[in-house]
């Protein structure tokens, strides 16, 4: 835990304060206050329903807030000009759930969009770039001209971050990376987000119902409830902390073999 | 972000004898686009015919995965040009990274495109066949239409009413008020061009004549069908190619329920029930206008108008109109189920078959336009 500690010196790469969302009359975050550190992957959690994704897409400037204050890589997003906005985008990238390829575009052309529309580059180095960022997500080469429909789920969420990759963003933002995975391909995964964040240096804004993702490659992570954040800091504080839906999500049936390994480990650290 | 980091990269050559140092700055990231492209070419042109080559990356400020892969792209150069290229003074970061992005020859080249007249043939022959399934793919499927059709009036039991009722809301009833302008319009200009035409051989009232035939036979018919086509084929290939696109007719299907059933057969009933209507209303509708512009503009009172084309038209003339509806619905709707069923997995998949429902269903109205013309004209009706 020691370093979680020492990563919360850095400053944030995001900061909300006292954020306000709904539709209609319906508040859905009241008054959320959020840090996500540089260089840190921050781990996202909360019931069916209860804004992860609103969060999500209100940082993104999917939708509209009602009041609250954003800041990502220290900019109020709301005093931007247009024009500084399109350049902090391309700070960021996105993964989405169900990775939202382009159906009409093949691999290798959704990957190069971003650089086609943002940068002048020859097509020879676009294509060099974007076989490395394949081989950097770990699909093979052929992948590069197949079309989204005819790749696997698996690897749909590779060549999606592959395209979010595409830019070299500075921050990841992955909405349920490792849903709709088979066990071994979401470890796989996280073993790939972990070592893209550690050698390319990313922050990482993750949501995630995975508890394995959550123990093994978080060093945060923040819980939703009633619209607000309920609890922030690394697992053993979330293991420690009495909120009865925490207990539920961190105790319940399905964690039971991540909270014993940890238990365990805790043990074996006294 | 202060100026250090994101000055353009750039890089000094230092030579002694054969050993040349490339001391590379700035920062050398994806966002200095074009620069990073060529400073990366220069590196390995100004190592050009040296022995020992290092790059020191000491003043390098920012470094990301493309700038790594252009600096060992570099690299790679130089060494296959026959000097000794060495990394110096890199930190850790940069080190893993250059690892991470390490440049590889790319792969062997595609193979080379065949002749272009043989691309032509083989496109040509492609079609063809293409063309071939697409024919025997309508007669199996209007052969599926008519024997669910059968069982469904054999067994009452199979047919949706609660569906039927629904599309003809959606095909007929929401389609009046277009239907209904577009013949009133077009029965004004033929009324206008029939008594302006006509006028100059003094037969202006023959006008009245020329628009009872023509609309009833033939264009009341033609355009609402065309319009219809538009309107409620394209809809209907949308419908079902997006349910195709989210596994939904699969879902149907194991569920033991068949799209037939299920989503084509109430829809084309619907189309075949509603379009006869619709075309009576169009009839009607551009009789009216042509009966206001003679009035307006040809000076023949609604009852010189009525007396005319008492004489002019028979029922068999307005059945000619009529009869044909229901089979222009019938094509429309088999055009439109088929296209929905050939849509893929993606966005552009969908458009495309949207685009092939209309134009094969207007395709494919004119000609049976044109084939019940022969027919009539054979028997005398």
């Amino acid at each position: 835990m020691d370093e979680a500690i020492k990563q919360n010196d850095k400053p944030p790469i995001i900061r909300v304060r006292d954020l306000y969302v709904g539709f209609g009359q319906k508040m859905i975050l009241k008054g959320l206050d959020l840090d996500v550190r540089a260089g840190e992957v921050m781990g996202f959690v909360g019931g069916s329903g209860q804004g992860k994704s609103v969060l999500t897409r209100t940082i993104l400037g999917l939708t509209p807030k009602k009041s609250g204050l954003i800041e990502v890589f220290d900019e109020k997003l709301d005093d931007l000009s247009r024009a500084d906005y399109l350049i902090l985008e391309r700070r960021w990238g996105v993964l989405f759930q169900g990775g939202a390829l382009f159906s009409s575009l093949t691999v290798r052309q959704n990957i190069q969009v971003p650089m086609r529309e943002y940068l002048q580059l020859t097509q020879e180095t676009m294509d060099e770039l974007a076989m490395l960022k394949l081989k950097l997500v770990g699909l093979p080469p052929d992948a590069a001209e197949k079309f989204p429909s005819e790749l696997s789920g698996g690897m749909i969420k590779r060549a999606a971050l592959a395209r979010a990759l595409s830019l070299d963003p500075e921050l990841l933002f992955l909405d349920e990376p490792t849903s709709g995975l088979d066990p071994i391909s979401a470890a796989e995964f996280d073993d790939l987000i972990s070592t893209l964040q550690k050698t390319l240096g990313l922050s990482v804004f993750m949501v995630t119902h995975d508890l394995d993702s959550l123990y093994s490659i978080c060093d945060t992570i923040a819980a939703l409830a009633d619209g607000k954040v309920i609890a922030c800091g690394p697992m053993s504080t979330m293991l420690a902390s009495d909120h009865p839906w925490l207990r539920a999500y961190f105790h319940g049936k399905r964690s039971r073999s991540i909270v014993k390994s940890e238990a365990k480990a805790s043990d074996g650290q006294a | 972000m202060s100026k250090a980091i994101s000055a353009a990269p750039s890089f000094s050559v230092e030579k002694d004898g054969t050993n040349v140092r490339l001391a590379l700055s700035g920062a050398w990231t994806i966002s200095a686009s074009r620069a990073l492209e060529k400073t990366a070419a220069a590196l390995s042109t100004a190592a050009k015919g040296a022995g020992q080559v290092q790059i020191d990356c000491a003043g390098i400020s920012r470094l990301d995965t493309a700038g790594a892969w252009m600096i060992d792209k570099a690299r790679a150069q130089i060494a296959e040009a026959g000097a000794a290229p060495s990394y110096a003074a890199l930190t850790p970061d940069q080190k893993t990274l250059i690892g991470e992005a390490a440049y590889y020859p790319p792969s062997e080249a595609k193979p080379s495109n065949p002749h272009p007249l043989l691309c032509l043939l083989a496109d040509l022959g492609k079609s063809t066949v293409g063309i071939g399934q697409e024919i025997y793919g309508g007669v199996a499927f209007l052969g599926e239409v008519v024997s669910t059709g059968v069982k469904v009036l054999f067994n009452f039991k199979l047919a949706r009413p609660t569906a039927f009722v629904s599309h003809i809301e959606a095909f007929g009833l929401r389609s009046v008020p277009i239907i209904v302008t577009i013949n009133f319009l077009v029965g004004c200009i033929v009324a206008q061009q029939g008594l302006f035409q006509l006028n100059r051989f003094g037969a202006s009232i023959l006008a009245v004549d020329l628009l009872g035939v023509l609309i009833l036979r033939e264009m009341g018919v033609l355009l609402t069908s065309i319009m219809i086509a538009g309107r409620s084929g394209s809809a209907i290939t949308a419908e079902i190619g997006s349910m195709k696109m989210h596994e939904e007719i699969d879902a149907l299907k194991v569920m033991g329920l068949t799209p037939m059933d299920v989503l084509v057969l109430p829809r084309l009933m619907a189309l075949i029930v509603a379009l006869p209507l619709l075309t009576f209303l169009g009839d009607m509708a551009a009789l009216l206008g042509g009966m206001l512009t003679a009035w307006g503009y040809g000076g023949i009172n609604p009852i010189a108008f009525g007396a005319e084309l008492k004489t002019a038209i028979g029922v068999n003339t307005f059945m000619v109109g009529i009869i044909k509806a229901p089979f222009m619905a019938l094509v429309i709707g088999m055009v439109a189920a088929m296209e929905g069923f050939k849509v893929q997995g993606s966005a552009e998949s969908l458009g495309r078959q949207v685009t092939d429902s209309v134009v094969i269903a207007i395709f494919m109205v004119i000609f049976m336009d044109g084939l019940f013309a022969i027919f009539f004209a054979s028997i005398k009706y």
